[in-house]
């Protein structure tokens, strides 16, 4: 039972990594770019919600929908001032990744000033009883969390298989140069990528302040480095890759803290990373890369 | 009014004029092939018409309208679709998708309705892919329509790079040496395949090609480059016994 429990907790955890992870390889799909300001996009979706329902004292809903409105316009943002020139000009690929470890370091510094850098709680969004499944007392906010994800998952399949948006993304991403002659607008494609990514960030923060009740500048590091790993492990560029590799982490990291030690659950995570570097540097669902010589 | 016309068209690299004081017109229907030797320019000259580069000097009108300095989606859009040279599909996606791709520029549900599936969604997504399947069908490609591009045979992937191309919906459509690399039977399929679209789609062709029984065979008028520079145009006939185009591919006496 306790087993069962376990994996749970793992499954809301690595939801939540799978949600940021998506974030990470799509537009990695796409431009080609590590985002590392992306982990900070969910502290700010936090102080986004917050400020919404406490400070503004507005109901559940309308935060949700306004920590993904301000997650959206911060992703857009941060592509058209910080990295669409550089990407417009054919910069090397190093310059986007220090800019955006940049941006990094400008968000948390941000937040720090206006906020203090304390950490502030997160009051309780959903106050539902726990639900009793089959003899399991599961909270409301783990079963929530998997369930968003899911569907999200889902409708992030057929958008981008089915839809005109999705076919340009991925048109993007083999080819920019081909797409932009087949008539294809590749600045608002990547900017409508950087939007999606931060929106699913978004709802992956507001879920987890509720499940880790407490929010700081600095939040959005620690998480944005496991989602990292997780679309690392799934393979980066891979949008099921990301799914995959989210919940591989959620339940390796709650079975390493149930079973083995809690202090030990980071170092197992990032020892994975280590693995899947030395064993499948592409992943477990991502392309082989090949460069040409 | 010519459809598509260039004048005084030219680019420099540095110290490299690629090309210089091209006065080039595209009639309607008409199909004129762009020749010359090796690093004459003539992909230089698809690459202004796309805005893949921007010119350093001269004008380019689609329609009597100046098309310099438009975004090269924009151009696209307007009218003028093209095939690559070395193919350049999108390897990992289907077939069929690679056509609807280019077609999506014609496309007006707004994002929102895809999400949400709504009927305008249906509708046109539905439209989109029975329009994919016709040209497909006119390439004879329908069977392949859900493999990845990248798995289909060489001629074939030529073929759907000229769908693709086509599926923008151009006014003009150029050809970066779409005999490239086939065989003598292959390019006879080719010439078939392109007096074909010739025939159903109301369109002019630019095409560059290096196969001469090729372009005799299809082109109207010639234009020759080289050096960047025009050395003779005419029609086929013309071309041929043309001795300023002879030596261009002879090796003249010019240096």
């Amino acid at each position: 039972m306790s087993f069962l429990l376990q994996v749970i907790n793992g499954l809301q955890v690595g939801s939540i990594y799978a949600l940021v992870a998506l974030g990470y390889n799509m537009v990695y799909g796409i431009v080609q770019l590590i985002n590392f300001a992306h982990g900070d996009i969910i502290m700010v979706g936090a102080y986004g919600a917050y400020v919404v329902l406490v400070l503004c004292g507005l109901p559940v809903w309308v935060a949700v929908l306004a920590s993904i409105a301000l997650c959206v316009i911060a992703g857009v943002g941060i592509e058209k001032v910080a990295y669409s020139r550089l990407r417009n000009h054919n910069a090397p690929r190093i310059s986007l990744l220090i800019t955006a470890i940049g941006v990094s370091i400008f968000l948390q510094n941000l937040f720090q000033l206006i906020f203090g850098s304390a950490g502030i709680p997160f009051p309780s969004m959903f106050q539902v009883a726990p639900i009793n499944l089959g003899g399991l007392n599961i909270s409301f906010v783990t079963i929530l969390t998997i369930v968003v994800t899911v569907l999200l998952m889902i409708a992030l399949q057929l958008l981008v298989g089915k839809t005109k948006i999705g076919k340009a993304m991925r048109a993007v991403s083999e080819d920019a140069d081909a797409a932009k002659l087949m008539g294809i607008n590749t600045n608002s494609t990547v900017a409508f990528t950087f939007g999606l990514g931060s929106g699913l960030a978004a709802v992956g923060s507001v879920l987890y302040s509720n499940a880790y009740p407490m929010i700081t500048p600095f939040m959005g590091s620690m998480l944005g480095l496991k989602a990292f790993v997780a679309a690392v492990l799934g393979g980066i560029g891979s949008i099921p890759g990301a799914m995959l590799g989210g919940f591989i982490m959620g339940i390796v990291e709650s079975l390493t803290k149930g079973y083995i030690s809690t202090q030990l659950a980071d170092a197992v995570v990032f020892g994975i990373l280590i693995v899947v570097l030395l064993v499948k540097p592409s992943g477990l669902l991502g392309r082989n890369a090949t460069e040409k010589v | 009014m010519a459809l598509l016309e260039t004048r005084d068209l030219g680019i420099t690299f540095g110290g490299l004029q690629a090309l210089q004081h091209l006065d080039l017109s595209l009639e309607p229907r008409e199909i004129v092939g762009l020749i010359g030797p090796n690093g004459a320019g003539k992909t230089t000259v698809f690459n202004l018409l796309t805005s893949v580069y921007p010119p350093t000097t001269g004008s380019i009108t689609l329609d009597g309208v100046s098309i310099v300095g438009k975004k090269t989606y924009q151009i696209t859009q307007l009218g003028i679709a093209r095939t690559f040279q070395n193919i350049r599909l999108f390897k990992d996606i289907s077939v069929i998708d690679n056509v609807k791709i280019a077609m999506n520029a014609q496309m007006r549900y707004p994002t929102l309705a895809g999400i949400l599936r709504l009927p305008s969604y249906r509708r046109e997504e539905q439209e989109v892919h029975s329009r994919a399947m016709e040209l497909l069908g006119i390439f004879s490609l329908e069977e392949f329509a859900q493999s990845k591009a990248k798995n289909l045979p060489y001629g074939k992937q030529r073929k759907l790079e000229m769908a693709r191309a086509l599926a923008a919906n151009p006014k003009v459509l150029l050809l970066d040496e779409p005999a490239a690399g086939m065989n003598p039977t292959e390019t006879q399929e080719l010439m078939e395949t392109i007096s074909l679209i010739h025939r159903t789609f109301d369109i002019a062709i630019l095409l560059i090609e290096h196969d001469m029984s090729f372009v005799m065979g299809i082109c109207q008028r010639l234009v020759v480059l080289d050096y960047g520079k025009v050395i003779a145009r005419g029609t086929p006939e013309e071309i041929q016994k043309n001795p300023a185009v002879i030596a261009a591919y002879l090796g003249g006496d010019e240096e």
